[in-house]
């Protein structure tokens, strides 16, 4: 785990000179809190495939996607799917009201504006990334997107663990 | 029993349509284009030299605002919080009320944005008459960054 952390640490936030590498850059690595209050750091999913969603409790099309998260987490959580939500809210009372409304199943951590920079710039909602098993990011989906396409991406990573088929990370909506 | 049945279906339908003009009411899409101003038009606003610069006010989220924001605009939002409203409130209360004043959010598509309509009632309620709020059609980074208008980021 150590050796892992250290791993992701030491990668440049954006790739690194491998052949196709500057298609399917590292995702880059942060710990923030979550709504307990523990600390959740990326890496420590290395293995996993990982959608990572930028929302906001009072974003309109992220509420609208949440409860297919939901669903999309209970269906493929045990083949290796993690949803990590990064709340863009001001504060957390909101995202803890909205949480258990919702009965979110994936963990919550509260973003910051350091965090949307990592990640190119979060400068709209909803905004999603999914990450291979590798710990590459394999697609971008901006605005809100239908379950299918995600499914999809979801499906191949968790068989391939990569999905060199995509050219980029693509962006959608 | 048949009377009941028969009126409990209009009653649905008003209900239904009272319901979802409410919560229209409150969307973006609602503000009427004259009030509308453009990205390309403000940027040109901005940049010149004559004429009233307006007062910018950023609606929407402060993670957002810190990433990315128009010069010179203050973060006041969100308001379609009660709290964001009320900063607003107080940030334009002392000022006159033909002072030129343009709103802004860029969080979501237009069409979801909770913020700017909120934002804009509230001025209009108060009797500000020269007030604007920028169209925004899909999101601040889409329409304004990747634009190349002027941005300046921090708090």
């Amino acid at each position: 785990m150590a050796v892992a952390a250290l791993y992701w640490a030491a990668r440049p936030p954006g790739g690194d000179s491998e052949a196709g590498s500057r298609q399917h850059p590292f995702a880059a690595d942060f710990s923030l809190p979550d709504l307990a209050g523990h600390t959740l750091t990326l890496s420590s999913y290395h293995g996993k495939v990982v959608l990572l969603d930028f929302w906001a409790s009072w974003c309109d099309p992220c509420r609208a996607e949440i409860p297919r998260f939901v669903e999309l987490q209970n269906k493929y959580r045990n083949q290796g799917l993690q949803i990590i939500g990064v709340s863009m809210d001001d504060g957390p009372e909101p995202v803890r009201e909205f949480y258990q409304r919702f009965r979110m199943n994936y963990p919550v951590v509260m973003g910051n504006a350091k965090t949307g920079e990592l990640y190119g710039g979060v400068l709209g909602l909803p905004i999603a990334f999914l990450i291979g098993r590798d710990g590459r990011v394999y697609s971008r989906h901006i605005g809100a997107t239908s379950t299918s396409v995600f499914e999809d991406d979801i499906v191949k990573l968790l068989r391939t663990g990569t999905d060199s088929s995509r050219p980029c990370p693509g962006s959608t909506g | 029993m048949n009377t009941l049945a028969r009126n409990a279906g209009p009653v649905f339908v008003m209900a239904a349509v009272t319901l979802l003009g409410s919560v229209f009411a409150y969307q973006a899409t609602s503000i009427p284009n004259s009030q509308l101003v453009q990205p390309e038009e403000l940027a040109k606003i901005l940049q010149s030299p004559k004429g009233e610069r307006p007062l910018l006010i950023q609606v929407g989220s402060h993670v957002l605002y810190e990433q990315a924001h128009i010069p010179g605009s203050e973060y006041i939002g969100p308001a379609s919080r009660e709290v964001g409203l009320g900063e607003l409130r107080k940030r334009v209360q002392s000022l006159p009320r033909e002072k030129f004043i343009v709103l802004y959010c860029g969080c979501c598509p237009w069409s979801h944005c909770p913020n700017v309509k909120p934002a804009d009632d509230l001025l209009l309620s108060m009797g500000f008459s020269n007030v604007k709020v920028l169209h925004i059609a899909d999101n601040f980074g889409a329409n304004w960054v990747e634009k190349g208008y002027p941005v300046a980021k921090g708090e």
